[in-house]
């Protein structure tokens, strides 16, 4: 009895230790092919692996949500949070102010949950493509090169096809980027369907 | 002369009460306003670039796309209700269409027009 139940405890940990390293090797050149299963005993850990911190908050919904997706702290550097924060008036073309107290309370947020400091996998990966570069703080996270080298193989006609106004639109086909998940699974392009290469 | 001096002081007062009050705005020079052509730097912009020509419709974020509620009080009971929201909404918003902040009197147009629809 005790010999089964080990050698089911040992296989469940390699089966762990096996959607581990696929994970891995898929995340090397960009596929994601056991990333976030929906099963909840996974969801904590995937998430961790996969995703980025999409904890909401609430004030920084309200305010910035209300034009654009609320994108996850995790998908920009401290000091990029900081310059964006600093040029509301101006912000890439649109007058986006915040009174004093609404914008600290807001930086207090993406600061904490920034892209360098994050535990996260995905927001590691973007922090790697920048540290050390000339941009290692970008204003825009479609300038990103790891963001650029995931997103290589969307033209410009599939773009044109997706509901997305830009690469900035997140959320127009991965379904579940509001909540920081930007597993290849969920990604469904109007017009196009669901990816699958 | 009494008595047009009266009536002239009554005009201004009246006028004035007008700016303060946004529930006494002209709903037809809002509807100007709301349509008018702004040119700020090389591309015109107005109102209805986001939120369309009628409040009672959906709007769309002109850059990102995001979907607007319709402002009007009628077919959307959430808006106009919190006069903080209304004032930081005019405050990016006037600047990004018309390069510069709205008058009390602008204001008060603009929204007597949506209430009015």
């Amino acid at each position: 009895m005790k010999t089964i139940f080990f050698s089911i405890a040992a296989m469940s940990l390699m089966g762990v230790l096996l959607i581990g390293a696929g994970s891995a090797l898929s995340d090397y050149d960009g596929r994601y092919s056991y990333d976030d299963d929906d099963d909840d005993r996974w969801e904590h850990m995937m998430r961790r692996s996969t995703g980025v911190y999409a904890k909401p908050n609430p004030t920084y919904a309200e305010e910035c949500g209300s034009c654009h997706m609320a994108y996850p702290p995790g998908l920009l550097p401290a000091d990029s949070w900081r310059k964006i924060m600093s040029g509301l008036q101006d912000h890439f073309g649109d007058n986006a102010e915040l009174d004093p107290a609404t914008n600290q309370e807001i930086m207090t947020f993406l600061l904490a949950h920034a892209a360098d400091t994050s535990g996260y996998r995905r927001s590691q990966r973007m922090m790697a493509a920048v540290q050390g570069t000339a941009a290692q703080s970008p204003l825009r996270i479609t300038d990103n090169p790891y963001f650029r080298h995931e997103h290589h193989e969307v033209s410009p006609r599939l773009l044109k096809m997706s509901d997305a106004a830009s690469m900035s639109h997140c959320n127009a086909c991965h379904q579940r980027a509001e909540q920081g998940s930007f597993s290849e699974r969920e990604i469904v392009i109007k017009g196009a369907g669901r990816w699958d290469d | 002369m009494n008595r047009s001096l009266l009536l002239f002081a009554v005009t201004v007062a009246l006028n004035t009460a007008w700016a303060a009050d946004p529930a006494t705005g002209n709903a037809e020079a809002g509807r100007q306003l709301w349509t008018t052509e702004y040119g700020v730097s090389n591309e015109k912009r107005s109102c209805t670039a986001c939120h369309t020509a009628d409040p009672r419709h959906s709007g769309k974020h002109i850059k990102t796309g995001k979907v607007i509620k319709p402002l009007s009080p009628a077919v959307n009971p959430g808006s106009l209700t919190n006069v903080k929201k209304i004032e930081k909404w005019f405050h990016r918003n006037c600047k990004w269409t018309m390069g510069r902040e709205c008058s009390a009197l602008e204001k008060a147009d603009i929204l007597a027009f949506l209430k009015s629809n």
